[in-house]
């Protein structure tokens, strides 16, 4: 008798809930989604192509603008790419290692923390944004400090840092370290037990260890999902060998589960910095650069090299012909792009409330996966 | 001179109402201020300061600014439905307030109607049309959504908003609120033999003012803005207003109905312990107004918990929030009509006519108490499984 119509709406590219410039084309049945296809590409800036054209030290600052919610983890992907390729890995000092330790976990937290305000916000707990960027706040103080920026921080060199840690920073940073346990326990304390929150994301966006795999998922949404896979574990790099720290697992692989290995991560990384504390004594100030040569020509040959970073693995691919100094070809693999792969199979069924939870609780950032 | 009746049908209850008008303007633009003030207390920040002493110049403004808006009306809208759309939802929210007892009789009731409680229910359920309307008009799918959304969330909660009232009526025989709160000098605050009422209806009036967490029609990380996406300067204040306006209907109703209206004292052995209705009229015109301050009181603490709720929890998803409403709201206020009614039947013919009332309150506590336990049961301790030495489960199964 009645004529039943799916209705398709564009949701994004703008959109509050979308991070950025997402564009999900639904179609919907009353509330339920049929079907959910995203439509990426509205930030390409061609990154990759850029690389292509410069020097390797100038494109770090373009890493920076890739997750620009956590550059410094980009830098160091970069950075690490392009020291294996030219074979300084082995000659890094210690003190840069810890130092670039200390700056990727700090990363971890902001990003963690900017991934939760969002994420509540978008469910609609309005309060625990504010109490977010009010630890967010300190750690950007933090790199501000650091290198002067407080978002793109272009904050690693190929061999070595920049500049060595200014004084009173370790202080401020043991201060922080200090603190974000409690914060992390407050954050907790508006959510975690909330029933609302609980039936908002226990069982949405079921993603199984297998499926999460063949996906290609990775960081927080595979380990979400069970997988023991963790960079910062099986394939180590820097000081992370020499730290202890515990990988959180989930279970069921749903958007709490994804929630809970996030919170515990933060306070992971909590962990890791307070080590790093000690571990910073131990080194030498000042020995901030390895000897490489001033001009990077590498050698012939290419690399692939991974880091954990807030998101998941974060892959440069770079192709050196051997004559210029810069890549021939690099090739980024961004795990924003990778696991927005999933959005579509996690959202069927779902209502629209449950895909603004779903796009959240991937956390993805559109610079990444547009690049 | 004006002839009597004149003055007493037609001069009197228009300054009345012009009177409570205009306070209801004043009352809903501090709201706007000192919802933003509440709420940035509590999420660590500051909330509007720069205009005027503490910013208290904002909640002039922001009106200020909205009237000197462009009104944009979209292209494809449908102009008449567009058009009514936010007056609808006003017109309603304003009578209202002539039914409501503000202070002691006669001078702070407006008009005196024995039905009242009837009337307002009545009148403040149309208000939903404005907002369906308003979401059809617009031309927008995030828009209709939320119109839609409205339309099923108040037909749906407007049925435990109606029987959790009925507790009431059953105990104090009378749709007149100024018998209501004045049943309530005598015996005991309805809020203690109805805590369960008073709890759905807290619930109820949540969701029928669409605040949070039930706002569901204008999500904004969901529907953009829901039904006023597309609206913008005047047209948008009049919704906002409406909405200020039937929170606060909604609060003067709970006072009213729960926690004893503008009184503030009790009738005890048959004398008239601290400020009563008896005792505030015989201070006269001053009574009054310390009646009308006690209301205004006790609504704004009300007001607040609305603030309060919105900076506490995260917003229900659609089909869970009708899940509560239909499978949860209805029978447990349909539970505490029968109990109450057994109850108020077998404390009349006994020595102790209280006895049903002490009894309904301590049955009020016990299940409230429960859902209280229910709603806080945390989950099972976390799980660390043998084997992967680095590796910790965070959640359980």
């Amino acid at each position: 008798m009645f004529d039943v119509q799916e209705m398709e709406v564009n949701f994004g590219p703008q959109h509050p809930s979308t991070h950025g410039v997402l564009r999900v084309l639904l179609k919907i049945d009353g509330e339920r989604i049929v079907e959910a296809k995203p439509i990426i590409g509205y930030l390409h800036r061609g990154t990759e192509k850029l690389f292509e054209a410069m020097a390797y030290p100038q494109c770090i600052p373009h890493t920076d603008r890739m997750d620009y919610v956590a550059s410094a983890t980009n830098n160091l992907g970069f950075v690490e790419a392009v020291e294996k390729l030219i074979g300084a890995t082995g000659i890094i000092p210690r003190r840069v290692k810890v130092m670039r330790v200390m700056l990727s976990e700090l990363q971890r937290i902001s990003s963690h923390l900017l991934w939760l305000a969002t994420h509540a916000i978008d469910i609609g707990a309005m309060t625990p944004f504010f109490y977010c960027f009010r630890e967010r706040e300190m750690v950007l103080d933090l790199f501000e400090d650091y290198c002067g920026a407080r978002l793109t921080l272009n904050c690693m060199r190929i061999g070595g840092m920049p500049d060595d840690l200014p004084a009173g920073w370790l202080e401020k940073l043991a201060e922080f370290v200090g603190i974000f346990e409690a914060a992390v326990d407050e954050y907790e304390d508006l959510l975690t037990n909330n029933r609302i929150w609980k039936r908002r994301t226990v069982g949405v966006g079921v993603l199984s260890p297998e499926e999460a795999i063949e996906w290609g998922i990775t960081g927080p949404p595979l380990r979400g999902s069970g997988v023991d896979w963790d960079l910062r574990k099986v394939l180590p790099y820097e000081c992370y060998p020499e730290l202890e720290f515990e990988v959180p697992l989930g279970r069921n692989g749903d958007t709490y589960d994804r929630y809970l290995v996030r919170m515990e991560e933060m306070r992971q990384s909590r962990r890791i910095l307070e080590q790093c504390l000690e571990l910073i004594k131990t080194t030498t100030p000042g020995e901030i650069k390895a000897k490489i040569s001033r001009v990077i020509r590498p050698p012939e040959g290419e690399v692939y090299h991974s880091i954990e970073s807030p998101k998941g693995e974060l892959g440069y691919y770079i192709v050196s012909d051997g004559k210029s100094q810069s890549a021939y070809r690099c090739h980024v693999r961004p795990p924003s792009f990778v696991n927005l792969q999933a959005l579509p199979a996690l959202a069927r069924g779902h209502l629209v409330s449950d895909l603004v939870a779903l796009i959240g609780t991937i956390d993805i950032v559109l610079g990444e996966v547009d690049r | 001179m004006i002839p009597e009746p004149l003055m007493r049908y037609l001069v009197w209850p228009t300054v009345k109402f012009l009177v409570a008008f205009v306070i209801v303007q004043v009352v809903v633009a501090a709201m706007t201020y000192i919802e933003r003030r509440v709420l940035a207390f509590m999420q660590a920040r500051l909330g509007p300061n720069r205009v005027g002493p503490w910013g208290l110049f904002q909640a002039i403004a922001d009106p200020v600014k909205l009237m000197l808006k462009e009104d944009i009306v979209p292209a494809n809208a449908e102009k008449v439905g567009y058009f009514l759309g936010p007056m609808l939802p006003l017109i309603p929210a304003f009578v209202v307030f002539c039914l409501i007892p503000f202070g002691p009789p006669p001078t702070f009731v407006v008009t005196h109607v024995n039905v009242g409680l009837l009337l307002i229910l009545a009148l403040t359920s149309t208000g939903v049309y404005g907002i369906i309307l308003g979401g059809w008009a617009s031309n927008n799918k995030f828009s209709l959504m939320g119109g839609l959304r409205s339309a099923a969330q108040m037909v749906s909660y407007e049925v435990p908003f109606g029987l959790s009232i009925v507790g009431v009526l059953m105990l104090t025989g009378s749709f007149d609120l100024v018998r209501i709160v004045r049943y309530q000098e005598s015996h005991a605050w309805n809020v203690l033999p109805q805590l369960v009422g008073c709890f759905i209806f807290l619930v109820a009036m949540t969701a029928e003012n669409n605040r949070a967490p039930f706002d569901l029609p204008e999500a904004e990380s969901e529907l953009v803005a829901g039904f006023h996406t597309e609206y913008s300067g005047m047209k948008f204040a009049f919704y906002f207003l409406a909405e200020y306006a039937a929170m606060l209907v909604n609060s003067c109703l709970m006072v009213s109905l729960f926690f004893g209206g503008w009184s503030l004292g009790g009738v005890i052995m048959g004398r008239q312990v601290g400020l009563t209705t008896v005792n505030l009229q015989h201070l006269g015109l001053l009574g009054g107004v310390i009646g009308a301050t006690i209301f205004l009181v006790k609504v704004m603490l009300f007001m607040v918990a609305y603030i309060w709720f919105r900076g506490t929890f995260p917003r229900f998803r659609f089909d869970q929030f009708m899940d509560l409403g239909l499978k949860w709201m209805i029978p447990l206020s349909l539970v505490n009509i029968v109990v109450t009614g057994i109850l108020i039947l077998a404390g009349a013919g006994t020595r102790y006519p209280a006895m049903g009332e002490v009894v309904l309150t301590l049955f009020g506590i016990v299940v409230i108490a429960a859902v209280i336990l229910f709603l806080m049961k945390g989950p099972k301790p976390k799980a660390r499984p043998a084997g992967v030495a680095h590796a910790r489960r965070v959640s359980e199964v």
